[in-house]
């Protein structure tokens, strides 16, 4: 089984032995990964029935629960790394659920798909919502209720005095390119970033 | 599965209870399906809930209609699979399906224990049930499976026997009962002992039951299994008659269901056993040895576990569930935790609702050695 591009990027943030919690796991096959390669121990959360099944047949520990209603069942810094790969445009409040996940973890993970990336401008620019290959469900049927771009991130980030300690930029394969480094927020699909809360809170 | 039989072992060494008595010998009726593998590591206990007994699946004759009480989910292919587990369901101590309890002869007496056999705890039944797995030698079960009050057994199995349980499947149950579920108990206690042919238990020397006592019991115990919704769309609000009779005689349909439902638990069960199972459901409380602390009770567990709830449930509620699966997070234990959308009621554990069912096959599938 070859493991998905971003995934071999998050597990490479993450420590040997980490106690680690994945919001939105799907099918576990992140979780599943962590085990064996990393030693972690952990759990995942996700709502989808045919998701939990799939966690469960693998042997990877998954709560059953709404991310939306936040990590009320976790106590304050009880792991190491807390994860989210693809949700956060999908929750109701994005922001609340990264302070959320600083409360519970010392670090979060979040990776999302940048809205400022050039196809979904020229699509704007002609007047209409974007079908992107990241973005493929129309305006009126998505998930996606909370999009953002990699420089609206960072300025979040800034206000509420999360640090980033690194980051991944990439194409929708998973590359960096020489255009994502000179133009990061227009050449960008995917945004990976590995927080922590110690930075100073700014102004917005 | 088939025809099964039970089979009564007998346990000739004295068990000493929680509540400071002894029983100096005692009997406990056991069924078994599938086959023990040559190390004795596929061997899945069931724990029965309240009115429950050891036929939980196959039929007793060729002719019986009725299969055992969780034939849904144990058998060939079925989620508890017995084509590669062992699975043991006994009955409980204090039950009264042939294992020892109170319509059954006191040593001492000869006469039937009735009032006299004593009040038992969950984890009495989980010490009974490990003098059961050493008879049949098994040393660890792969898996500890119970619902409701079998479900308690269930967690105090993880509490009490670390090592002597790999997986344990908590499902529609609760870390202790709350105010309203003893209160429940009580009345349904109430209905029993103030019946006057209960003679304070001796009914069996006087030749009768406390039929009117136990019937009540049942009829209230069956409202907080079944949800507001379910008996809705069972019943409604439906006359049995074209219109009201003004008296009170069966007139609705939910009256003429409770009816049916307490005679034929009158027909089956003992009242003095279900005081005893009630008794055991309150006092039931795993972190009480721990100064109240179910994280801390939860320290030693070793048992991979699959807690279960369902949306219709109000007499467990999935809320009660999520205080088990909170424990066992603090207490950084393996734990999954599925909610299953259902409709019935408490009941719906003994339902082969699709998502469930998937869950635990797909956890069974993961405890097989």
């Amino acid at each position: 089984m070859v493991l998905r591009p971003d995934f071999a990027l998050i597990s490479r943030w993450i420590p040997q032995g980490a106690r680690v919690l994945d919001l939105g796991c799907g099918d576990g096959e992140l979780l599943s990964y962590l085990l064996t390669e990393r030693n972690v121990s952990g759990y995942g959360l996700d709502i989808d029935e045919p998701h939990i099944t799939a966690c469960i047949r693998r042997g990877v520990n998954v709560i059953e629960s709404d991310i939306n209603e936040g990590l009320r069942d976790f106590a304050d810094q009880s792991f190491d790394v807390v994860i989210m790969s693809h949700a956060l445009q999908a929750l109701t409040r994005p922001d609340e659920a990264v302070a959320d996940m600083l409360r519970v973890g010392r670090q979060a993970i979040v990776t999302f798909p940048n809205f400022g990336h050039w196809r979904v401008r020229s699509a704007m620019f002609a007047g209409r919502m974007p079908l992107t290959p990241t973005l493929p469900d129309r305006w009126f049927d998505t998930p996606n209720i909370h999009l953002c771009t990699v420089s609206d991130f960072e300025v979040l980030c800034r206000e509420r005095g999360w640090g980033i300690r690194d980051r991944h930029l990439l194409d929708r394969r998973h590359r960096q390119g020489r255009s994502i480094r000179l133009a990061p927020n227009l050449f960008a699909e995917i945004a990976l970033y590995l927080l922590e809360a110690d930075g100073k809170r700014r102004a917005p | 599965m088939g025809v099964v039989t039970p089979e009564k072992l007998a346990f000739e060494t004295p068990l000493a209870l929680e509540s400071g008595k002894t029983l100096p010998r005692f009997d406990l009726m056991v069924e078994t399906y599938g086959a023990l593998n040559a190390d004795a590591s596929n061997a899945v206990l069931i724990c029965h809930a309240l009115s429950g007994d050891h036929h939980a699946a196959g039929v007793s004759s060729a002719d019986d209609r009725k299969p055992g009480w969780w034939d849904s989910a144990i058998g060939p292919g079925k989620p508890i699979d017995t084509d590669h587990f062992f699975v043991v369901c006994l009955n409980n101590l204090g039950g009264c399906r042939g294992s020892t309890g109170p319509n059954t002869p006191n040593p001492e007496t000869g006469e039937l224990y009735g009032p006299d056999f004593p009040l038992l705890t969950v984890s009495d039944w989980v010490r009974s049930q490990a003098l059961l797995a050493d008879r049949l030698g098994i040393r660890a079960w792969a898996a500890v499976v119970g619902g409701s009050l079998g479900g308690m057994q269930v967690t105090q199995w993880t509490v009490d026997f670390p090592h002597r349980i790999r997986h344990a499947v908590i499902i529609a149950s609760a870390p202790r009962l709350s105010a309203q579920n003893i209160a429940f108990n009580e009345i349904a206690r109430q209905a029993i002992l103030t019946d006057p042919e209960f003679h304070g238990g001796r009914f069996y020397a006087h030749n009768t039951i406390p039929s009117n006592g136990l019937k009540l019991a049942r009829m209230l115990g069956h409202i907080t299994y079944l949800s507001d919704e379910a008996m809705r769309a069972k019943f409604g609000h439906e006359l049995k008659a074209p219109k009201p009779g003004f008296n009170f005689d069966v007139e609705f349909e939910v009256e003429s269901y409770l009816r049916y439902q307490g005679q034929r638990f009158v027909e089956r069960f003992d009242a003095n056993t279900y005081l005893l199972m009630t008794k055991a459901l309150d006092y039931f409380d795993p972190a009480r040895d721990y100064g109240g602390s179910l994280t801390r009770a939860f320290q030693q567990v070793q048992a991979r576990c699959l807690v279960i709830a369902f949306t219709s449930d109000w007499r467990f509620a999935p809320e009660r569930s999520k205080e088990i699966v909170r424990a066992l997070l603090d207490a950084r234990k393996d734990v999954s935790y599925a909610l299953i959308d259902s409709s019935l009621g408490h009941d719906d554990f003994l339902m082969p609702l699709p998502h469930y069912h998937d869950v635990l096959r797909g956890f069974m599938m993961r405890a097989r050695p």
